[in-house]
Parts: structure tokens; C-alpha cells; sequence
């Protein structure tokens, strides 16, 4: 590339991941250049001033005209900017929990692993090529690999790595088979080119080579965001893994999973018009999808109930968070977007203040089970008070994000045409249903008595914990806060625009 | 009178949450009475101001509070929430009732001495819920505020209570989270396929079968209706789902059981009535019998059951239950009568249950127990109070001059205009009722006085003086009904209207 290429390009609409290689490559630099007996916590809030300048970055963008770079393979539109704008605050929260971790906090890779995993995650949300996209996904798995296996000497920790691992290798080799089938199709990675080619006639005479690829794609997929079938790693990777690793990876990472469903899906199998029935690949797979999506619901959900272990009940309550996101997924409705943007915004809020809460508790008990948050109510009130908040939330009572969020789901499977009743019924009576294993936690604080020990939690936890806890009050009581910053873009327009 | 009038209404109680947290231990109870009070002033002057309904519109207020999507037609914003709220003569009655039966509670919850800090807050927080429930005009809203009703109970029921009473907090949650779910589902599938949740808009798009961004095909409106009917009937609560209130009223602290059984019960009434029957007036006509048959079941079915209790919490759990038959056998019948009667026996049976479960209250602080083996000639020892159960079981029963008398007449009027061999089967309640009652009751206040109530002491002052207030509510509705009548009756017709225009 000649000067005059390079200096025609627009950098600035890769502003945010340019900050983040670079912090990358200095975090790296430094852990050699300094001294051995230095503490390593500077190098975390180094890192930490690089998400929050990335961050900064990306909000000036907002007004960005939509612009691909690099022959398609990098895309700056409405929904790359406000995918990221979730991906970065998620990032942000978990690093400042990261930072609070004292088990692990002299361990430079642990800093640097949260920035690549983030940006692998980035990548995806601009990403309109499958060979990017596939490369953004490796990057935020193997990241997360790793990061989960950091405390190689804890035997659980090991574990999980190994099992995360071995299931993501499968997951990842199974989307990859799927994605081949749609390659082969059309002779192109390009999304916006697959698009053209599919919406030529060419999905009729290959209907069933797309469905297989439909199929194969989505289970591959389904791992990154933990539902059904590829679920079952969760549990125990979340128990297994250190807290802020486990909150990395039910919000950043799962927000990438769906990232990564919304522009593969929506871009190729919405297009794929079957010309004798007149569906496309995508409403002809609907029943599919939402047949997973009520499976992940259900399982989640049920499975929870039995949980002793905080984390391990998160993490069946994510699989049912899952589900209900792909409830949303599966309605193509003009509320899609809007209402898996907001659930997933909320979403993060709520379960970074819990893991957090449930992090604390831990480290002061010993274990995350049910049994020692008994009596917090009266040991640690400010904590309990919290910790109601965000399980309100998680269960979907109003004044909370998540009523919000659940509402806008419904919106969105009902507002079609046909409607999606059977789903939203199961949404309903299965969060019924979770209300057993929430309340149960709010039943320990309060009701239960306990041992009286109180709490120390880190500054930087308490300032994630707050901040979690207003932002989940603050979108449940004035939801338009975020809805009018979703507003301003045209995600709809652009995301389909070729 | 500016239109943030029911806003400061509604917030009132937020006075209370503040003071009883800053507030020292002592002067913790004062803070709560004063604050409920404040509210029952308010609520009575709304109620006198308002019987000239001209000055109702006024009060209503509309705020934008939100919107999905950024659709809209014609200038007008699809997927709008707004924060509206507003009131009829139905409403105001029920508000009066609400904040009468707060102070009443807040009296009750005297006999508490631990944990007072959070039991008030959490009652405050509740009234506010109870407050706009009955001032919502908008779907969502109305979600929003039953939902804040359903939060505080579950601790109020789980931590101040008897042995059982965390068991019975959750099954208070699972049932009613599951009959919210189903209004939920109804209120959202309207809101995605009308574009608006405002309940005014709400009817006249649905009678007028306009289509404004979804079908609602006929089906679909049935299966809206029948999902209502059950939330509903799981509040009110209807047989088969009366399982968890009878548990409720047993283990729960009296304060509480008074709001229960008082206002929260109602909710379902209210809800029927303003959405079951006003959004869907056709579907609800088909539902005539069924409804009536439901009302008599829950009429007998609840009476017998309470005439073999051994213990008075009991005898008043399925006389509550048993009641809301009546209230469902008016509201079976579709007519002026029959609604009229609905109300006016939701009304009156949240005054008596306050009024019984008060003594429930005193007695269980002064006995530790409610069981009617125990409790014997309770007359001699302190004649008030067993003055004040008596008639208070005279109330409950029917006593003409009494409002359960006029509650009862009124919906089995209406009834026996619409399903005259039903209504001829419910009357058999009525005896039942009363032998249930008296059975109860004369066990307690007569006989030789058994050895738990020896030391018995009468009623204090403040105990006397929520007693006065209720005895005085009870025999004013009963001597002059119109006072709730004539307030409810333009509500009333317009519900009749969109009945009869079929």
C-alpha cells in the first residue's frame, strides 16, 4: 500500500479497535520492560484507560455516515456502533471488577487477554465477511480459553478451561461445516455479495443444502451464547472460571454470540427467497429456532430451580435469558433489534452487579452457595439492598430494566402478523417459574438467619455496583434514556442497506 | 385544582417511607399513622370534591414516558407508553377503601415490636402500588403498580407472620406471578397489535374493530378475555385458585391480612370490571353463566368449608373466599344491579374483614391464639371486644342495615334477573353464611370463660378507635348506600353500555 492509500483511509472509523491493538501491544511491551518486583496492577489500569478511551472513541462516531473500509470486510453502520457501545460498557464494568480481584491481579495476561477477547468481539459486530467475522470469533474464544484456565494450579479452574475448550472446538468446527455449504453456494465470503446471490433465485433449486447450513451454523453458534443444545459447558464454566471471567462471559461474549447470529442470519437466510412456497430460508427455519428458543427457556429455568450454588444458577438463568433474546431473534420483527439491544444493555447490567455481589460473598464464605448469602439482610444491608435490585431485574419486575426489556421482547413477538403466542407464553410461564430460584435468593437474605460477618468490598467493586444498580433502576423507570440514543440511528435502513 | 393533583395522591405515601426511615424507634408508629393519615385526608376530600364528576377530567394527567420503535400514523406515536393517570367514580371509591383500610392496618401493626423500620417501608412502598392501581389509565401502568403490590406483600407475608408464613409468602408469589404473567400476556399482545396500552383508546378500537397495526381476530379476543379471567380470578381469588389467600389470611400478621383481605382482593374486582368487562364487553356476554356458576360454587363451596374450622383465622379465610362468589354472581349477572352489587360488596366486605381481622390482631397479641377451643366467654372478660366481633359477624353475615346486607341484596337482585335457578341455588349461601358465622362466634363469646383469656384485657384506645371508625363506615354504607352508589353508577353504566350494545 502506497502512502497515498494509507493517508486516503478513513482511520477514524476504526478509531475504538486501533486504541485497543495498541493498549494491546503496550500492555505486552511493558510486562517485559518492567522491573520484575513492580506491581503489575499498573499495567491494569493502563488497560483500563484504553477501554475507557475506546469508549470515548466510539461515541463520537455516532453521527458517522455508514462506511465500509478494507473491500467490505470492515463496516461502520448503526449496528456495528451500537453493538459496541454494549460490548464496551459490558468491558468496562468487568475490567473494573477484574481490577478488584486480588488473587489474580499480578498477572499482566490477564489484563491483555480482556482486550483481545473484547476485540475479537468488536470485529464481529463490523465485521461483513466471513472470514473476518470467523477470525473475530476466534479471537474472543481463544481469549476466553485462556482467561478461564488462569488460575492453572485450582483444579476447578482447569477444568472448566478444558471442558470450554473442548466444547468450543466442537462448536466452532460445526459452524465452520455449516458455513462452508453457503460458500460453496455462492462462490463468495462477502455478506452483502451472498445477500445478492441468494436473493437471485438461486436458494429454490437448493433448499435443503441451505437448511443443513441454517442448522449447522446456528448449533455452532449456540454455544457462544449458551443456549440450547450447546448449553450444557455453562454451568460448570461458570462456576469453575474466576468471577470476572464468568461475568465476561455471560455479557461480553454472549452479546458477541448474538452479534454474530444477527449478521450472519439476518444477511444471508432472510434473503434465501423460496420461490414456490414464497418464504424465505430464514420464516421456513422460524419454527426451528423457536423450538430451541423454548427449549433454552425451559431448561434453563427448570434446572436453575435445583441449584445450591450461586453461580451455577446464573448461569442456567443465563441460558434462559438466552432464550428469551431468541425469542426475539426468531419473530423478524420491525422490534428486533430495539428489543435484543435493550434486553442485552440491561442484561449486562444486572448480572455484572450480581456476579460481583456474588464474588464478594465468596471470597468472604468460602463458597458462592445459596447458604452464605443467608442473613446478609442483616450483616451487610447496603450489599442486600443491591443485590435485590438486580435480581428484580433478572426476574423482570417492573421498575427494573429487565421489565422493560421483557416487555420489548413481547412487543416483538406479538407485533407480526402471526404472532408468536406459544413463545411468549412459555417466556411468561417460565419466568413464573424462575421466580422460585430468584426469590430464593431474596428468602436467604432476609428471611434466613446467618453468620454476622461483614463484608470489605474494593472501591473499584462498590463503584461497579452502584453504578449497575442505577442504571438498572434508572432504564426501568425512564427507558427512553437508552431508547432515544437507539432511536437516533436507522439501524433497520442500513443493516439491510447493500 | 392543577392536573399533578393525583400524582401527589398517589405519592403520597412516599411522606410515610421517609419518615419512618429517619425517624428514632419511638415516635417510628406515630410517623406511619400520621402518614396514612395524611393520605386518608386526601383520598376523603378527593371523594367529596369529586362526586361533582365535571372536575375528574381535570385531574387527569398524561405524561410521555416512553416509546418502542419510533412508528407513528398520522402524527399520532404507535408504541407509545404514556404515564397516565386519571379517575372515575369507580375508582375513587376504591381509593377511599385503600386508604381507609391503611390507617386501619397501620393501627393494627401497633402489637409489632421487631423489625418496624422495614415493615413500614415496605407497607408504604405497597400503598403506593394499591394507590395506582386505582388511578391508572394506562395498561402498562396499571401492570407496573399491581406488580409493586405483589413485591412488598411477599416479604410483608414472609418475615412478619406465623410459623408457616414464609411458605405461604411464596405461594402468595408463585400464584399471583403466575396470574400476572397472564395479564402480561394480554396486556402486551394488545399493546404490539393496537399500538396503544391507554384504556380509553384501548376500547374504542376493539368495539369498532378498527385494525391499527395488527389483526385481532375474534379467537384471539376470546383467548385475551379467558387469560384475563383467570388473572383475575387467581386476585379474587375464584375456585380452584383460592389455595394460596386461605394460607395467607392464616399465617400472615393481621396488619397484613387487613390489606389483603381489604384492598388486594379488590384489585381483582376492579380489574374485572374495568378491563374483562370494558375492553371486552362481547366475548365476556358469552361468559354470563359460567361466571354465575363460578360465583355460587365459590359462595357455597367456601362457606361449608368454613363451617367446620376449629380455628377463627380459618373461619374468616374461606368467609372471604366464600364472599367473593357474591362478588362474582353480581358481576354474572350484566346488569345495573348485578355491577352495582359487585362493587358495593367488594367495598363492604374490605371494611368487614378489617374490621374482624382487627380482633384477629388483638387477640392474637393478647392469647397467642385464635382457636375456638381455646377461646370461650369472651364476653365476660372484655365485653367490647366481643361486642365488636359480634357485630362485625353480623355484618358479615347480612344483617339489613348493615352494608353486607346491601352488597348481598344488590347482586343477588341483579342474578335473579339474569339466571333465576342459579341464583335460587346461591341463596342456600346465605344460611350457610350465617351458621358458619355464628357458630364461630358464639363459641368465642359465650360459654364459661376458658383458662387462656383470664387476663384478658379490653380494648386500648387506639384499638377502640379503628375499631369506631369501621363499625361507623359499616353502618353508614349499610343505612345509606348511595353515598357508593351514586358515586360508582356513571362507571357503572358505561360498562352496561358497552354490554348492551351488542
Amino acid at each position: 500500500m502506497t502512502w497515498k492509500a494509507l493517508s486516503t483511509f478513513q482511520w477514524e472509523t476504526m478509531g475504538p479497535e486501533i486504541i485497543l491493538i495498541a493498549a494491546t501491544i503496550l500492555l505486552l511491551i511493558l510486562e517485559l520492560i518492567l522491573p520484575k518486583e513492580s506491581k503489575r496492577k499498573v499495567i491494569g489500569w493502563i488497560g483500563f484507560i484504553s477501554l475507557v478511551a475506546s469508549f470515548a472513541f466510539l461515541c463520537t462516531l455516532f453521527n458517522h455516515k455508514p462506511t465500509q473500509l478494507l473491500y467490505g470486510s470492515f463496516k461502520l453502520d448503526s449496528f456495528s456502533i451500537l453493538f459496541k457501545f454494549i460490548l464496551l460498557i459490558a468491558a468496562i464494568l468487568v475490567y473494573l471488577v477484574a481490577l478488584g480481584d486480588e488473587k489474580i491481579a499480578d498477572r499482566t495476561e490477564y489484563y491483555t487477554l480482556f482486550i483481545t477477547a473484547l476485540l475479537g468481539a468488536m470485529y464481529m459486530a463490523s465485521s461483513s465477511d466471513l472470514i473476518t467475522l470467523f477470525v473475530g470469533l476466534e479471537l474472543l474464544s481463544i481469549s476466553s480459553y485462556i482467561l478461564v484456565g488462569i488460575q492453572k494450579r485450582r483444579e476447578k479452574s482447569t477444568e472448566a478451561a478444558l471442558k470450554y475448550v473442548i466444547n468450543g472446538g466442537i462448536s466452532t468446527a460445526i459452524t465452520l461445516f455449516g458455513l462452508s455449504y453457503v460458500y460453496g453456494l455462492t462462490g463468495t465470503t462477502n455478506l452483502t455479495e451472498m445477500n445478492i446471490a441468494l436473493s437471485q433465485g438461486m436458494a429454490s433449486s437448493n433448499e435443503f443444502l441451505l437448511v443443513i447450513a441454517f442448522v449447522l451454523i446456528f448449533v455452532g453458534l449456540s454455544f457462544k451464547i449458551a443456549s440450547v443444545p450447546f448449553h450444557m459447558w455453562a454451568p460448570d464454566v461458570y462456576q469453575g472460571a474466576p468471577t470476572p471471567v464468568t461475568a465476561f462471559l455471560a455479557t461480553v461474549s454472549k452479546a458477541g454470540g448474538f452479534i454474530i447470529i444477527l449478521r450472519i442470519f439476518l444477511s444471508i437466510f432472510t434473503a434465501a427467497v423460496l420461490n414456490e412456497k414464497g418464504v424465505t430460508i430464514f420464516e421456513n427455519m422460524q419454527p426451528v429456532v423457536g423450538i430451541l428458543a423454548a427449549l433454552s427457556m425451559i431448561i434453563g429455568n427448570t434446572v436453575a430451580l435445583k441449584q445450591s450454588s450461586v453461580k451455577r444458577m446464573l448461569a442456567y438463568s443465563g441460558i434462559a435469558h438466552g432464550g428469551y433474546l431468541l425469542v426475539s431473534f426468531v419473530s423478524l420483527s420491525p422490534f428486533m433489534f430495539e428489543s435484543m439491544w435493550f434486553y442485552l444493555l440491561s442484561y449486562a447490567f444486572m448480572t455484572i452487579g450480581a456476579m460481583t455481589i456474588t464474588y464478594n460473598v465468596e471470597k468472604q464464605y468460602g463458597n458462592d452457595s445459596l447458604a452464605s448469602f443467608a442473613g446478609l439482610g442483616k450483616s451487610n444491608p447496603i450489599l442486600a439492598f443491591f443485590m435485590t435490585i438486580y435480581v428484580l431485574s433478572l426476574a423482570g419486575i417492573p421498575l427494573t430494566a429487565g421489565f422493560i426489556g421483557k416487555l420489548n421482547i413481547f412487543m416483538s413477538a406479538f407485533v407480526t402478523v402471526k404472532g408468536f403466542y406459544w413463545l411468549g407464553a412459555i417466556l411468561l410461564i417460565t419466568t413464573v417459574v424462575s421466580y422460585f430460584y430468584y426469590f430464593g435468593i431474596l428468602q436467604h437474605i432476609f428471611f434466613r438467619e446467618g453468620e454476622n460477618r461483614k463484608i470489605r468490598v474494593p472501591a473499584t467493586h462498590l463503584l461497579v455496583i452502584l453504578v449497575c444498580a442505577v442504571v438498572t433502576i434508572l432504564l426501568g423507570v425512564k427507558p427512553s434514556l437508552a431508547y432515544e440514543v437507539f432511536h437516533k440511528m436507522e439501524i433497520i435502513k442500513d443493516f439491510f442497506a447493500a | 385544582m392543577n392536573s399533578t393533583f393525583l400524582l401527589w395522591f398517589v405519592l403520597s405515601p412516599l411522606v410515610g417511607l421517609i419518615l419512618v426511615s429517619i425517624v428514632p424507634e419511638v415516635s417510628r408508629k406515630a410517623a406511619a399513622l400520621f402518614s396514612s393519615g395524611i393520605t386518608a385526608v386526601i383520598a376523603i376530600y378527593a371523594f367529596v370534591i369529586g362526586q361533582d364528576h365535571s372536575i375528574l377530567k381535570d385531574w387527569s394527567m398524561s405524561y410521555n414516558w416512553f416509546q418502542f420503535g419510533k412508528y407513528a400514523v398520522d402524527g399520532h406515536k404507535l408504541f407509545e407508553v404514556k404515564f397516565e393517570l386519571g379517575v372515575d367514580g369507580l375508582s375513587l371509591v376504591m381509593l377511599l377503601l385503600t386508604a381507609i383500610v391503611s390507617v386501619i392496618a397501620v393501627l393494627a401493626s401497633y402489637h409489632l415490636n421487631k423489625g418496624t423500620k422495614p415493615f413500614y417501608q415496605l407497607f408504604f412502598i405497597l400503598q403506593i402500588g394499591m394507590l395506582g392501581v386505582f388511578a391508572s389509565q394506562n395498561l402498562v401502568l396499571f401492570f407496573l403498580f399491581f406488580e409493586m403490590t405483589l413485591i412488598p406483600m411477599f416479604f410483608l407475608i414472609g418475615k412478619w407472620g406465623r410459623f408457616e408464613s414464609e411458605k405461604a409468602g411464596y405461594q402468595f408469589l408463585i400464584y399471583n406471578g403466575l396470574g400476572s404473567a397472564f395479564l402480561l400476556f394480554v396486556i402486551a399482545v394488545l399493546l404490539a397489535r393496537t399500538g396503544t396500552s391507554n384504556y380509553s383508546e384501548l376500547v374504542t378500537i376493539l368495539q369498532s374493530g378498527m385494525n391499527t397495526v395488527s389483526p385481532i381476530s375474534e379467537n384471539l379476543k376470546m383467548a385475551l378475555l379467558v387469560c384475563l379471567l383467570i388473572a383475575f380470578a387467581i386476585k379474587l381469588p375464584l375456585f380452584p385458585f383460592h389455595r394460596w389467600m386461605v394460607n395467607v389470611h392464616t399465617q400472615a400478621n393481621p396488619a397484613v391480612v387487613i390489606v389483603h383481605a381489604g384492598v388486594l382482593l379488590k384489585i381483582g374486582t376492579y380489574g374485572l370490571i374495568r378491563f374483562a368487562y370494558g375492553i371486552f364487553p362481547e366475548q365476556v356476554h358469552k361468559m354470563g353463566t359460567i361466571l354465575a356458576i363460578l360465583g355460587v360454587v365459590n359462595l357455597l363451596y367456601g362457606a361449608y368449608i368454613a363451617l367446620v374450622q376449629k380455628d377463627l383465622r380459618s373461619v374468616l379465610a374461606f368467609s372471604s373466599f366464600s364472599h367473593m362468589g357474591i362478588v362474582i354472581m353480581g358481576l354474572a349477572a350484566m346488569n345495573s344491579a348485578g355491577i352495582q352489587g359487585a362493587v358495593f360488596q367488594s367495598v363492604s366486605h374490605g371494611l368487614i374483614a378489617a374490621l374482624l381481622f382487627l380482633i384477629v390482631g388483638m387477640l392474637e397479641s393478647r392469647v397467642g391464639s385464635t382457636s375456638l377451643q381455646k377461646i370461650s366467654g369472651l364476653a365476660k372478660v372484655s365485653p367490647r371486644m366481643a361486642g365488636i366481633l359480634l357485630f362485625g359477624a353480623m355484618a358479615s353475615l347480612g344483617l339489613p342495615g348493615l352494608s353486607g346486607f346491601v352488597g348481598e341484596w344488590l347482586s343477588f337482585v341483579g342474578l335473579f334477573e339474569s339466571h333465576k335457578i342459579i341464583a335460587a341455588v346461591g341463596t342456600l349461601g346465605i344460611i350457610l353464611t350465617a351458621a358458619y358465622m355464628l357458630r364461630a362466634v358464639l363459641a368465642m363469646t359465650f360459654g364459661n370463660t376458658s383458662d387462656e383469656i383470664k387476663e384478658v384485657q379490653d380494648l386500648t384506645a387506639f384499638e377502640g378507635m379503628a375499631s369506631l371508625v369501621l363499625i361507623l363506615a359499616i353502618v353508614l354504607l349499610g343505612v345509606a348506600p348511595s353515598i357508593v352508589n351514586n358515586s360508582i353508577m356513571a362507571s357503572v353504566d358505561f360498562i352496561l353500555q358497552g354490554l348492551g350494545g351488542i
